[in-house]
């Protein structure tokens, strides 16, 4: 360890790198790089969450309130594509370019211009998609899932700036996702064989590769959309020849395994803080690598669960619930193997541990809902009704999203060579976990009464519930307000943290200084402890 | 007020069998729930550091981890027969009384009685002042029509589904159908209503600006009244 310190001392003052705005700019390094990219998730959030709260203000209470129903459509489709590709994705990638380096005793990414390329595509992409809010005929009103022929042939002019930033998401997506393959296949530090990685680096080099297989395939449904918009083909135009459904086939063939680009990072992150804190090795290594890759394969076959009302053969419906059910089994080994971590440890419930735990329970019934909705009978009841909406909030808000708070304070001492303060950070974990359930748990209640989603007034009998979700969201928006002051007095100030930073932390991210300097491991480490 | 909190029942076969797997599969994950939970929650209990635990050493064991990978699959596969036999009954739509042409407009239904003259939009009736707060909600407020689909119980009707510009959705709860109308296409399903009565839905897929805007309502009557009622109509539409 000393002999690693004493390098990246070394190295410090070796470091000539630019100052001011230029530092940004022309950034090679894995850890600005990893600082811009968690800031651009940090700025989406509160800006997918703005739309958010808009939409709950408008649902408070039934009637015309707050905005249009036109107005309202942008809203729910521009929250969706700014959550999952502007706040989530990019925070999951900010992590990798932070950690993975660090964790593999890695100098930097493999390739740093190019990950400074996949980085400021980035800010300009969200540009152009915000800036259609401002355009005649609106921003993009058909749902994240664009669906055809609604955006074909009725979507707003705003549609092409949609594709055309959507095209320029997928090149950095595709980009950052070579870059984590190629750091992790090729700089591990001498003596780190695959099965000794952290499992964080696992999930993220399976998510890289289905980012790889996916993201041409929604680039080529934007562009069968740009064509039938502008070309005269008929991909998706029945009178044209062409097949409504086909759309959603190809949208869902990158949509589901989109699902877990989303989810497993996350699994990563529950993977490094469980065993931290409770000062125990991580149980089922192996099998943890196993039912991460099960799930990363099925997730290519299970696409057509999200169609079961348009109308598939029989034989269709039964192949797409067998294998839709059978991804609850990799899934639960990796809960049972987070419990198992737990079970006769010595724990702690810092933050981040909070954080864990509230992910394995909440992300466990929203996998729960998962499988009711699997049941292609009873889906016919829940399909496109605020039961859905429930269902992926639990996984992607309580799943994503609370690994991505759970991280954050994890790591944050790491980044910043402060320690957060605990009391703020405990009593921002019980804000967000107790308004998240208030605003998404009465969801399941007015999904199987019989409210559709993505309506923006709504029948009497569904009030009183819509209301509480209301107060739960605003709560829960107002929290992430006190979230952002507890980052940014972090980074100002706060008690310094050790290289360690926690009792049971393990591995090469914790031998390095709080924070560590501008290069680390710019001569390879040696490896005793490799994963904790 | 009373407060839904669960599916309904319904008043077709299909609703009750529905019904049945949905709360089947809710006990099946409430019991994993406890005991995962359950399980998580005693190491958090007994298992602190606060409360002088020292961390064991053990960090796999294969018996365990085959079993817990086994067990969740025979699970499943308890559960997958039942949805399979009633999803088998559920797109078998042969034998059927008489069969309904159903298209999905933007922003409204238009219902056709295959065989007769008998065809008309429905829309909604909720008055707009009501939907800008300037008089007071009815009841049915949004789930209201000027002419509902008129069908009649206990014989099996067979309902065709297409959509005239984008995608929409059927959806009627307490038949337990929903079946996307899809523009160029044409989706089969059934239904077999036991109890007269008056049943809501609405459109259940993103249409557009008035998607929340296009409710369903099925009035259920007895075969007499049925048939009354759709001469009455074939009447009518003759002499216009």
């Amino acid at each position: 360890m000393n002999e690693a310190v004493a390098h990246a001392e070394h190295a410090e003052h070796a470091a000539h790198y630019p100052q001011g705005i230029k530092r940004w700019i022309f950034s090679t390094n894995h850890k600005d790089i990893g600082t811009m990219y968690l800031w651009l998730s940090f700025t989406m959030f509160f800006i997918g969450g703005t739309s958010a709260m808009l939409i709950r203000a408008e649902l408070f209470k039934p009637g015309a309130n707050l905005v249009s129903p036109e107005l309202f459509n942008q809203l729910t489709t521009m929250h969706g594509l700014i959550m999952i590709f502007g706040a989530v994705m990019p925070a999951f990638v900010g992590f990798a370019n932070w950690m993975i380096p660090l964790m593999i005793g890695a100098p930097d990414m493999a390739m740093p211009r190019l990950n400074n390329l996949s980085f400021w595509i980035l800010p300009f992409a969200f540009s152009i998609l915000i800036s259609t809010f401002f355009m005649q005929g609106g921003a993009p009103n058909f749902g994240w899932t664009f669906y055809a022929p609604l955006s074909t042939t009725y979507g707003p002019n705003s549609t092409d700036f949609f594709i055309f930033s959507v095209h320029l998401m997928g090149i950095s997506s595709i980009l950052g996702a070579i870059n984590i393959i190629a750091t992790i296949l090729n700089l591990r530090a001498p003596g780190m064989g695959m099965m000794q990685m952290p499992m964080f680096c696992w999930t993220w080099l399976v998510t890289a590769f289905l980012l790889l297989a996916v993201m041409p395939v929604l680039a080529g449904a934007v562009t069968m959309v740009l064509a039938d918009r502008h070309l005269g083909t008929s991909f998706f135009n029945a009178s044209g020849g062409g097949d409504p459904v086909l759309f959603q086939h190809v949208f869902w063939f990158f949509g589901h395994p989109e699902v877990y680009v989303i989810i497993l990072p996350a699994f990563g992150i529950i993977s490094e803080i469980i065993p931290t804190f409770s000062r125990k090795k991580l149980f089922g290594y192996v099998s943890m690598v196993y039912a991460v890759s099960a799930i990363a394969i099925l997730s290519f076959v299970v696409w057509a669960h999200h169609m079961f009302t348009t109308g598939m053969p029989t034989a269709g419906e039964i192949f797409f619930m067998y294998v839709t059910m059978l991804i609850a089994v990799p899934t639960g080994v990796k809960v049972f193997n987070w419990i198992s971590t737990m079970f006769k440890g010595a724990m702690t419930f810092e933050t981040p541990m909070l954080y864990a735990i509230a992910f394995i329970i909440l992300f466990t019934i929203g996998g729960f809902t998962g499988l009711m909705l699997a049941i292609a009978p009873a889906d016919f009841q829940y399909h496109d009704s605020y039961f859905v909406v429930a269902h992926f909030h639990y996984v992607m808000v309580a799943g994503s999203l609370m690994a991505i708070f759970g991280g954050v304070y994890y790591w944050i001492p790491k980044w910043t060579g402060h320690m957060y303060n605990e009391t703020l950070g405990k009593f921002h974990f019980w804000l967000t976990m107790i308004s998240f359930n208030v605003t998404f748990f009465p969801m399941h209640f007015v999904g199987l009464a019989g409210m559709p989603r993505r309506i923006p007034d709504y029948a009497l009998q569904f009030t009183e519930f819509n209301q509480i979700a209301s107060i739960g969201a605003f709560t829960f928006g107002l929290s992430q307000i006190f979230f952002l002051y507890i980052v940014i007095r972090t980074i100002r100030g706060g008690e310094p943290a050790s290289a360690q930073v926690w009792e049971g932390a393990h591995g090469l991210t914790w031998t390095v200084p709080s924070p560590p300097p501008y290069h680390t491991f710019t001569t390879p480490p040696v490896i005793q402890d490799a994963h904790g | 007020m009373s407060l839904t909190i669960n599916m309904p029942v319904g008043v077709t076969d299909m609703s009750h069998h529905v019904h049945q797997l949905h709360m089947i599969i809710f006990w099946i994950c409430v019991a994993i729930g406890i005991i995962v939970f359950g399980l998580m929650f005693y190491a958090i209990i007994f298992h602190r550091k606060a409360a002088g635990h020292q961390a064991a050493k053990f960090h796999e064991h294969t018996q365990v981890e085959i079993l817990w990978t086994i067990i969740p699959f025979l699970i499943l596969v308890a559960m997958a027969i039942p949805a399979t036999m009633t999803l088998f009954k559920m797109d078998d739509v042969s034998d059927s009384y008489m069969t309904i042409k159903i298209t999905g407009y933007m922003w409204r239904w238009h219902y056709e009685y295959v065989g007769t003259n008998v065809a008309y939009m429905s829309e909604l009736a909720t008055p707009y002042e009501q939907t800008i707060n300037r008089a007071p909600k009815d009841e049915y407020y949004l789930r209201e029509v000027d002419k509902p689909l008129v069908l009649p119980v206990g014989k099996k009707i067979r309902l065709l589904m297409t959509g005239n510009d984008v995608i929409h959705s059927w959806w009627v709860s307490d038949l337990a159908v929903k079946k996307d109308a899809i523009p160029g296409f044409i989706n089969e399903t059934w239904t077999l209503i036991n109890q007269p009565g008056i049943y809501r839905g609405q459109c259940a897929e993103l249409c557009g600006a008035r998607h929340g805007f296009m409710p369903i309502v099925v009035h259920a009557v007895s075969e007499e009244e049925f048939k009354t009622w759709l001469k009455a109509q074939e009447l009518a539409n003759k002499r216009s």
